[in-house]
């Protein structure tokens, strides 16, 4: 684990407002750290919090109280559009259901982090089309989602969360919607990514296997921390 | 902002086809304020142009007498050209047309008249025909053409027998339509009337000479020479300036009506896109979630939509002023006989830009409200496709631009209307009209919902069949599209019904005064000694005589004892003409016309059907001598000369003093085709005066009227008549010219709601296709699905119409009784056409627009993203 604090969670907490005015905490004082190019699961059953403190934690919605640190900016005081700067400069992330715009071809998918930032030219065309290349879509260029697999439309993802060298890489129950051949690929494509571009790595997930892949494990329920099970052999297991 | 002009462009690609369909509703509204505005540019330019041809002439001076010998030698003294005009109403026989009698308007022309502009005859040699003089005539073409006469056949005025030397086309300051259609006009030379006996009986005069002044004399300064020197003569003037701020007054008021019918087919289709917008961006919430998580910033996201709903406005605006330039170069044909000018038609770039600006901005702001809750989406929607986030109650940005909207609808309605109440009350109506539209919409959804739930009563939902409560069910569920149709549609169909109502009342108006037992031929210039033997020709005919009045003409000498020439010369006169909106006083002033004007007053000892005392009591019958007789005043009148019961009128009656004193006001009901009088006489005092009288009588058949007229013109070639059924024609064919003008920009209205209608039922294509291959996957026939959607257009087009026919049928009350004052009448037929038209519109263009959605193979709707 390097040195540098990546990912700081401090007494995080998350309260929804129900009707009738009674509330409902989903999430209660977390707190962890993560070095930089570290790997963390966080499992859980459904309804645990996970992906609330996944959203919390990449910057995605504010907490009720606690603070979040990503790449040692102070995210919780910031407001939706200092947070999305954040997100453009420091954070990737993988999706459950993919979330490729249908609009945009697999190369624009990809090229949408660093458009944003008014970087798009041939050479960030080029950078697209060798991680599409690197996750095995070098024929797929031009396909738009609906022309794809959900293991291909998966994979365009993943390309499109490193287009922008995240620091830190959110996923979020990355293999959820594809056959096990599929997720098994999928599953090696991210780590793989990961350690090539030293990538912190963040992942939600039912899959207990997967989840043993990382070198920490988070587990959640009703919304608080039950375990933090750190796995330090976890890379040379595989 | 490359990255959002790269985005709006490739988000778009799968929804251009849809936005273009979009940018169509606006389409039409756009079209319409370019041609009318380009258009309006067009008759100013000629106006300015061609301002002396409006008149012909430098000035032209008018009155019922001929000019004194004085005022003769003034005017021949201003050095200039001058040419002089009688006019008066006359019969015309046809000897080409068999026994056909015509009223027309007999022109005795002496001089070059007109100075400016052409008189346009066929053949062009007949103007210098009949400038030679002789028994020659130059007669209005459509007369000649109704009468199937030829050049150089005969046509007899009176006694005399005049040969038609060419068609009357055009002759300058005057629209040839409504000449041709109210009294056609005979141009004969001056000096033959003597010959033909007319003009010595005609009571109905008009004199006007005609000048060319030299530039040392402006019009405007003889003119008001000559109404200081010449008081007495009560002429009327007429000048090139005040024929352009007349005609220039009239334009503009059809202008801004025309542009207000512009305007709703715009407010309907920025309506309609604000709502396509909207289903638009819920579809597009995923998408604007994940650019948010990649890092796009709320404006970002925003923009990039913006940028979309821009792109379709500038589309809508271009092919809308495409559209409008291709009407107003379609329109001239049918402009040109009611224009009394030459209009040269040409692009006018600002009116152009103008109307693409006006239709771009409104397009804008109605696509902003749905897009402001773009910034609102949560990047969370990118994780959880369930989350939403609680929104605050009031956006700011909402409420500022929904106000903004109101603002600009009333803004805009009283500039172009350029009358505050008039702006005010069609705002009014087109927001009213809209709430209460969105109104009904809300509680035929709160209805749906009712009658879907499970829990109501009696109307159980298991009573109903299944695709009727599934077509009911479609008007409430989310994303429904209940509120934009009703509103929409009912819009469009409350214009279009009001137009059509307001015609049939009008028109309805005049058959009710031609009802059973009313006259409807009216003869007029009657001699004493042709009365009698008038009513026995009638009587003869089957055509009794119903009424009859004796007519005699008199002016007003003094007011409250004062002279009235003494009066013109005060500031306590208005010299404005009589007001139309029912002004009832002029801050105690008194109108200009009223004193200035020669009354044809009547004697008689009681009072009419048509009249009715409102104040006072009416004197019928008083004993000679009297000093001061007590008269009947007419309630218009009486208001526009600000008088009071007892106050003292002196008048002269042919050259003889009499006092009267107003002791009764009377309404009287002006549209009704008998003889009806500003000032009434008690019987006793004015019998020995100079008269001449009117007669009404009923002709059974338009065979009975056609005989009864020429048997009179036979007898008696002087007597005039005037024929109900000539006037009825005469009111449609002005009003259809106008009409069609008006009924062309509403049909804008109509098509912009149908295409309203279809990119609302597109919109919802894209939303329903998932459910109905749900429901095919679950075993629903096609008829099923077919039966499911009539249910629900069949239900959506039924209100839209009886709601939107019932506000045409208060609108048109309420225009009937405020701006023409008469008793509204709605047509059943009209309503019921209108009504069943919508509806059939609204299930066909449903139907065809969700053609297909039912053989959609489920596989591919299944996977697709959108």
């Amino acid at each position: 684990m390097s040195e540098q604090t990546m990912l700081k969670v401090e007494r995080l907490t998350k309260t929804y407002g129900g009707a009738g005015g009674r509330s409902l905490t989903v999430l209660k004082e977390v707190s962890f750290e993560l070095g930089a190019g570290a790997t963390l699961a966080i499992v859980g059953p459904s309804g645990s919090g996970k992906t609330t403190l996944l959203g919390l934690c990449a910057g995605l919605d504010r907490p009720s109280s606690g603070g979040v640190a990503l790449a040692g900016e102070s995210i919780g005081g910031m407001s939706e559009d200092a947070r999305a700067r954040v997100r453009n400069d420091h954070v990737g992330f993988v999706f459950q259901n993919f979330q490729l715009v249908p609009t945009l071809t697999a190369l624009e998918n990809v090229l949408v982090p660093v458009e944003l930032r008014g970087q798009g030219g041939p050479e960030a065309e080029e950078e697209a089309r060798g991680l599409l290349t690197r996750v095995g879509l070098q024929e797929r260029f031009d396909h738009y989602p609906i022309q794809l697999s959900g293991g291909e439309q998966q994979r365009v993802a993943l390309a499109r969360a490193f287009m922008n060298r995240p620091k830190i890489l959110f996923c979020d129950e990355p293999t959820g919607n594809l056959d096990d051949d599929t997720a098994a690929a999928m599953v090696e494509l991210i780590f793989g990514l990961n350690r090539e571009r030293g990538t912190t790595l963040v992942l939600v997930t039912h899959n207990l296997e997967l989840a043993r892949r990382c070198e920490r494990i988070l587990r959640l329920k009703g919304g608080a921390v039950v375990s933090d099970e750190l796995r330090l052999a976890a890379h040379e297991t595989h | 902002m490359s990255f959002i002009l790269k985005m709006a462009w490739r988000d778009s690609r799968a929804s251009r086809r849809r936005l273009v369909l979009f940018s169509f509703s606006v389409v039409l509204g756009i079209a319409a304020l370019v041609a009318i505005g380009s258009l309006g540019t067009n008759l100013e330019r000629a106006i300015d142009g061609q301002a002396k041809e409006l008149l012909g002439a430098d000035l032209i001076v008018t009155g019922r007498q001929p000019p004194s010998a004085d005022a003769q030698r003034y005017l021949g003294a201003l050095g200039g050209k001058m040419a002089r005009e009688i006019s008066f109403s006359s019969m015309a026989v046809f000897p080409g047309a068999p026994g056909q009698t015509r009223l027309v308007n007999v022109r005795g022309l002496e001089g070059e008249f007109p100075f400016f502009g052409e008189f346009v005859t066929d053949p062009p040699t007949a103007v210098a025909q009949l400038r030679a003089g002789g028994e020659v005539a130059v007669v209005e073409e459509t007369l000649l053409r109704q009468y199937n006469t030829k050049v150089g056949e005969m046509v007899k005025l009176g006694e005399t027998q005049y040969r038609v030397v060419g068609a009357l086309q055009k002759i300058p300051g005057e629209s040839s339509a409504i000449s041709a259609t109210v009294a056609p006009r005979v141009f004969v030379p001056r000096a033959t009337l003597e010959a033909a006996g007319l003009a010595a009986k005609n009571v109905l005069m008009r004199y006007r000479t005609m000048l060319e002044l030299p530039p040392a004399h402006a019009p405007e300064a003889v003119e008001a020479d000559m109404r200081r020197q010449f008081r007495a003569e009560r002429m009327g003037y007429d000048t090139v300036a005040e024929r352009k701020r007349e005609l220039g007054r009239a334009l503009e008021n059809i202008q801004g009506f025309l542009t207000l019918v512009g305007f709703i087919a715009l407010f309907l289709g920025a309506i309609g896109i604000a709502s396509a917008i909207h289903v638009y961006v819920q579809q597009k919430i995923t998408t604007v979630a994940v650019l948010r998580c990649l890092g796009a910033s709320a404006w970002q996201g925003f923009a990039v939509y913006l940028v979309q709903g821009l792109a379709l406005g500038v589309l809508g605006a271009i092919l809308g002023a495409a559209l409008g330039l291709a009407v107003q170069f379609s329109l001239p044909p049918f402009l040109k006989d009611v224009l009394p000018i030459n209009v040269e038609f040409f692009i006018a770039w600002p009116a152009v830009i103008g109307g693409m600006v006006a239709g771009l901005v409104i397009c804008l702001l109605f696509t902003m409200l749905p897009l402001l809750a773009v910034r609102r989406v949560s990047p969370l929607v990118a994780l959880r496709s369930a989350y939403a986030e609680a929104a605050p109650a009031t956006d700011p940005w909402r409420i500022a631009i929904g106000v903004f909207i109101v603002v600009a609808v009333f803004g805009f309605s009283i500039w172009q209307t350029a009358r505050l109440r008039d702006g005010v009350g069609f705002a009014l109506a087109l927001i009213v009209g809209f709430l209460v539209l969105a109104g009904l919409a809300r509680l035929v959804s709160a209805g749906a919902r009712r009658l879907s739930s499970r829990r109501s009563g009696r109307w159980s939902p298991g009573r109903l069949p299944y695709v009727v409560r599934q077509g009911v069910a479609n008007l409430h569920r989310p994303n429904n599209r209940t509120v934009l149709l009703l509103v929409s549609l009912g819009l469009g169909t409350f214009l279009m019904l009001t137009l059509f109502l307001t015609r049939t009342t009008l028109l309805g108006e005049i058959a009710l005064t031609s009802g059973k037992d009313r006259p409807n031929l009216l003869f007029f210039d009657i001699q004493d000694d042709q009365l009698d033997g008038l009513t026995k020709l009638s009587a003869a005919k089957g055509s009794p005589v119903l009424v009859h009045a004796p007519i005699v003409t008199m002016r007003i000498a003094s007011v409250r004892g004062r002279k009235v020439e003494d009066l013109l010369r005060t500031a306590a006169v208005d010299s404005e003409g009589p007001r139309s909106d029912g002004d009832p006083r002029r801050d105690g002033r008194i109108a200009g016309w009223t004193l200035r004007r020669e009354y044809r007053s009547t004697y008689r000892g009681r009072l009419e059907g048509s009249e009715k005392v409102v104040q006072g009591e009416f004197t019928g019958r008083v004993v000679p001598g009297t000093a001061v007789v007590p008269i009947s005043v007419e309630q218009g009148l009486f208001n526009e000369m600000g008088l009071n019961l007892g106050d003292e009128i002196e008048w002269d009656v042919q050259g003889v003093p009499i006092r009267t004193r107003v002791t009764s006001v009377r309404t009287v009901e002006w549209r009704r085709l008998e003889p009806n009088f500003f000032v009434l006489f008690p019987e006793g005092v004015i019998e020995a005066a100079p008269k001449f009288h009117v007669a009404a009588v009923r002709a059974t058949t338009t065979e009975a009227s056609a005989a009864l007229q020429r048997a009179v013109v036979d007898a008696y070639p002087s007597i005039t008549a005037i024929d109900l059924a000539l006037v009825m024609q005469t009111v449609d064919g002005i009003f259809s010219k106008v009409a069609f003008v008006i009924q062309f920009m509403a049909l804008f209205t109509v098509v912009t709601g149908v295409i309203v209608l279809a990119g609302a039922v597109m919109t919802g294509r894209f939303q329903r296709i998932r459910e109905t291959v749900l429901l095919r996957t679950l075993g629903a026939s096609r008829r099923q699905l077919l039966q499911i959607q009539m249910v629900e257009y069949a239900i959506l087009g039924v209100l839209a119409s009886v709601v939107g026919g019932g506000l045409a049928v208060i609108a048109n009350g309420l225009l009937a009784q405020f701006v023409f004052r008469i008793s509204p009448s709605a047509s059943p037929v009209v309503l019921l056409v209108g009504v069943v038209s919508v509806c059939a519109v609204t299930l066909v263009t449903g139907l065809l627009a969700n053609r297909g959605i039912a053989t959609h193979p489920p596989l591919e709707v299944l996977r697709q993203e959108t």
